[in-house]
């Protein structure tokens, strides 16, 4: 396999001999947004017409959309003429030369966190010149998926070897228009996740950006298409527990799944993003569309997420239920602390007949963070028998921080019947009291409680990522009590 | 514009300010005045893209441009008007019609010392001082367009004092009745609760004919130190009727306001209730029953904030939606940063009982406090399954068992309306409703 960073090193020089853009250097695209922009991503990218099309499109779109203010956090008003939207893979010489040149205490995370230590200069950006163990598992991956007919790659190699499946399901279920971060990310998206799997092919283990070590410097915009033909199953795991360096500041990533007839799609997110620090300088800004659409009977998408990182989250997972008898599931952990900010949830749209869904959130304010569930459960007419249950539970550790919970229920069909319950209380000292009188430390005895409160949550997630997931909240929640 | 009619919210800043340069009002009531009618200036009637008006269009009121009604022609004869008194009841009874104040209907009776039961018009004469400590001081600066356009515009309503320790038995009956077609009407109703006191209120809207018109009315309760205060809203307007209502409570150090919020009538509702626990050992319960069917739509937005520690508040808000019928529940818990020992819980059920019903429900709590105890509840659904065939093996035929069923149902909301009278008249009238529109066998039939 040729390395992805020469391919566009020559492929720079390629769009650049070819007069796409002349006022513009090869390889480093000047901060800015404009239509040669665009044209030199997809030039680069070496995407067929359409793509190039359907992004100016969206650019086009874009120019007539304002940010959205409606969430419910503070956010410093972003000025996206000074944005990169396009650099080349970062060469190895321009990353920390060891670990030594990492900020410690991200070491003493990862330290916590028990990852080990090849994985752990992979995180912190480290260059390393020998071969991962993880590149070569990542190949003999590849070849075995492909033997059962599963397309698995980046979004930029799908576009130029599978563009029918692409042009058919790219934008199907987050179209261009759909939002201004989604519509800016339609335009300038870089890379992502590219995922197939045919017809009653049960994928034979989690797939993962991890070991798809390619694509996770992808950068600030990601795509993310998942297709699970009839009758297939994928299961997808997203970012990893251990905190990433990166200094973008904007993230704007949208993910689209497509579950045909009884096929079944779950996504698991452990998004641990730079969080600012205690005064709340810095942090990634983490506005994601994320949506999946039911498409034919019996499917099922469900969304499983922990959200630990970011200084600003923005993200609502949503399901189109379209299928009869197709089932939405959401399930979501929040943290915010220090100065955090979240505004996640989910929506359902209970289109076909005796679709169900389920949405659990559990969201933990700590610090001065501030954090809220914003969901929608919809159900249209003719969605017979559409059944959902709706739990969200907030657990406030300090007295400075905040948790809201914003459901919206919109039901037009009598035979529906929907659940709200929600609830918001502090974590109890009685709890906390009883652990400390058994010998734990106060540190741990919250992050039991914490857990504890979690456990519905953490179930859903793959057996190793909940055991990473749990200690994660732990290392999160530090100096919460004290 | 070249449009040659003005909109409607032109021909009501034109009306307030041919109203404001005739009137010779005391300073603060034109200051208050003024500062509304700017309000009304800069937001005009609500829009759909507001998030707080995204379900309810009010369009159809901007339409129709309902006009005060002139003050000094003589009062309709209502022979009708005996049908809206709550038999049972003997308090005091204050009478609008066509929002003004009969005389002939009304009948206050003797009262004990220390309280009052008046018209507000009367009020700005006789106690000045009182109103200007209290008129309009309970909303919030950043109110809506129909609250600017109530208090630009304010000329009667119910004004209700009691003093200090002063407590009435019986409920005070507030009714306004119309009976002319095309009126906007603005009832403006202030009540006064001062320290130790207890009082009952009804405040009750019913029309006499099926002609449409606007009710835009504002109450102000202020619960005074270790007072209680009981607020009924009756709404029973006719089916061409717009109502919108706003009703703004001020709950001081220990004292309780018990609010129902009865919605059987009208075609376009929207109701506003917001509650502040401005002190320490408050207590709010909103208790509230909507009933939409044909083509009725009912809104209630509820906000209680919980400013201070130590407070309470329950609320439980249940909806039957029958025809075309579309409820939109909106309630929102707010505790402020230090209001430590708030202990909220709120619920709503909708019961969908028609193909073309909808329900739209958002309970939201919105916390800045950690050592809080905060819960809601949103459920739409319909009747159970097994309490229905339960009740058929007891021989008990379909529509009859829904009937119980729905009735049950309501009858939660109505077993805490402590008064009788007013709880049968409510009973009557869901009954009635039932039966006349047979709505129950729409589902399955």
């Amino acid at each position: 396999m040729e390395t992805p960073s020469r391919d566009i090193e020559t492929l720079v020089h390629r769009a650049y001999k070819a007069g796409f853009v002349t006022e513009l250097e090869a390889d480093a695209v000047p901060a800015g947004l404009n239509e040669d922009v665009i044209r030199l991503i997809s030039a680069k990218k070496r995407e067929p017409d359409f793509m190039l099309e359907w992004r100016l499109r969206a650019y086009r779109q874009w120019l007539t959309m304002r940010p959205p203010q409606w969430a419910h956090v503070r956010i410093a008003p972003i000025d996206f003429q000074s944005i990169v939207y396009y650099s080349a893979p970062k060469s190895k010489d321009d990353g920390p030369k060891s670990l030594a040149d990492i900020d410690p205490k991200l070491l003493e995370t990862y330290d916590k966190l028990g990852i080990p230590l090849r994985e752990r200069e992979m995180l912190a950006g480290v260059a390393v010149d020998a071969v991962f163990d993880s590149v070569s598992v990542a190949t003999t991956f590849k070849e075995k998926l492909a033997t059962m007919g599963i397309i698995f790659c980046p979004f930029s190699e799908a576009v130029q070897e599978h563009p029918e499946l692409v042009r058919k399901y790219l934008g199907s279920v987050v179209p261009y228009t759909d939002n201004f971060y989604a519509t800016l990310n339609s335009a300038v998206f870089s890379d992502g996740s590219f995922v197939y799997v045919p017809k009653g092919v049960r994928c034979p283990m989690e797939l993962s950006t991890y070991f798809r070590i390619n694509a996770s410097k992808t950068g600030q915009f990601e795509r993310t298409l998942i297709i699970a033909d009839e009758g297939a199953y994928v299961s997808y795991l997203e970012g990893c527990t251990a905190p990433m360096r990166d200094e973008n500041q904007l993230h704007a990533a949208v993910v689209e799944l497509i579950a045909l007839k009884d096929a079944q799609i779950k996504y698991s997110t452990v998004q641990n993003w730079y969080p600012g620090d205690e005064q709340g300088r810095g942090g990634i800004y983490n506005f994601v569309t994320k949506r999946g659409a039911c498409r034919g009977e019996n499917a099922k998408i469900s969304w499983t997420q922990v959200e630990t990182g970011s200084a600003i989250t923005w993200k609502y997972p949503s399901v189109i239920l379209e299928g009869d008898n197709s089932i939405g599931e959401f399930y979501s952990v929040a943290v915010t602390n220090n100065m955090q900010q979240a505004d996640t949830g989910t929506k359902m749209l209970h289109i076909g007949r005796n679709t169900r869904s389920t949405i659990i959130s559990k969201g933990i304010s700590s610090g001065h963070g501030q954090n809220t569930y914003r969901g929608l459960v919809k159900v249209l007419k003719g969605a017979e028998n559409a059944r959902n249950f709706t739990q969200c539970d907030s657990l406030l550790i300090g007295d400075q921080c905040g948790a809201h919970t914003f459901p919206y229920v919109e039901v037009r069909n009598p035979t529906a019947r929907v659940e709200h319950e929600a609830m918001t209380s502090k974590i109890s000292e009685d709890q906390l009291f009883y652990l400390q009188s058994r010998g734990l430390a106060a540190e741990d005895a919250v992050s039991m409680v914490v857990n504890g409160f979690c456990k519905t949550v953490f179930k859903e997630l793959p057996m190793e990522f909940a055991v990473e997931a749990q200690k994660l909240l732990g290392v999160s929640l530090e100096g919460a009590v004290g | 514009m070249n449009n040659p009619t003005p909109d409607t919210t032109t021909r009501y800043l034109n009306v307030m300010r041919t109203r404001n340069s005739a009137a010779r009002e005391a300073t603060w009531l034109r200051a208050l005045r003024q500062s509304a009618v700017e309000r009304f200036a800069e937001t005009g009637f609500p829009m759909l893209q507001e998030e707080d008006w995204k379900y309810t269009d009010v369009r159809p009121i901007e339409r129709a441009a309902f006009m005060p009604l002139p003050q000094d022609a003589a009062l309709p004869a209502v022979p009708t008007a005996g049908q809206f008194r709550l038999d049972g009841l003997s308090g005091p009874r204050v009478v609008f019609i066509d929002g003004r104040f009969s005389a002939s209907l009304s009948a206050v009776g003797p009262l004990p010392e220390g309280a009052t039961v008046t018209t507000l018009a009367d009020a700005l004469n006789s106690q000045p001082q009182v109103l200007e400590a209290h008129l309009g001081r309970y909303l919030p600066a950043d109110g809506h367009g129909f609250a600017a356009l109530n208090t630009a515009l304010l000329a009667d309503g119910a004004f209700i004092h009691l003093g200090a320790g002063t407590r009435l038995e019986q409920p005070i009956h507030v009714l306004y009745l119309t009976t002319a077609g095309a009126a906007l009407l603005l009832p403006r109703n202030l009540i006064i609760a001062e320290r130790d006191s207890e009082v009952t209120i009804i405040e009750h809207y019913a029309a006499v004919g099926d002609m449409a018109y606007f009710t835009n009315s504002l109450t102000e309760i202020f619960a005074g130190d270790n007072s209680t205060v009981e607020h009924y809203r009756v709404q029973e307007e006719n089916r061409a009727a717009f109502h919108v209502s706003g009703v703004h409570v001020q709950i001081n150090r220990s004292s309780r306001v018990i609010s129902h919020a009865l919605d059987l009538g009208g075609r376009l509702v929207r109701n506003d209730l917001r509650a502040v626990l401005a002190d320490t050992g408050g207590e709010c319960h909103l208790n509230g029953l909507y009933f939409a069917a044909d083509r009725q739509h009912i809104d209630n937005h509820t906000h209680i904030d919980h400013a201070q520690p130590h407070c309470t508040s329950r609320e439980f808000y249940r909806g039957v939606l029958s025809g075309r019928g579309r409820a939109v529940f909106r309630g929102r818990i707010v505790v402020r940063p230090d209001a430590q020992k708030s202990d909220a819980r709120q619920v709503n059920n909708n019961l969908l009982l028609s193909r073309d019903a909808e329900a739209d429900s958002q309970p939201q709590l919105e916390i800045y406090a950690d050592d809080v105890m905060c819960s809601h509840g949103a459920t739409v659904g319909q009747l159970d399954e097994d309490a229905l065939f339960y009740l058929r093996t007891r021989a008990l035929g379909d529509a009859e068992a829904r009937d119980l069923l729905t009735y049950a149902f309501a009858r939660e909301v109505l077993d805490r309306v402590r008064l009788a009278p007013l709880r049968v008249r409510v009973e009557h009238r869901l009954a009635a409703a039932l039966r006349e529109r047979g709505a129950l066998h729409e589902v399955h039939p």
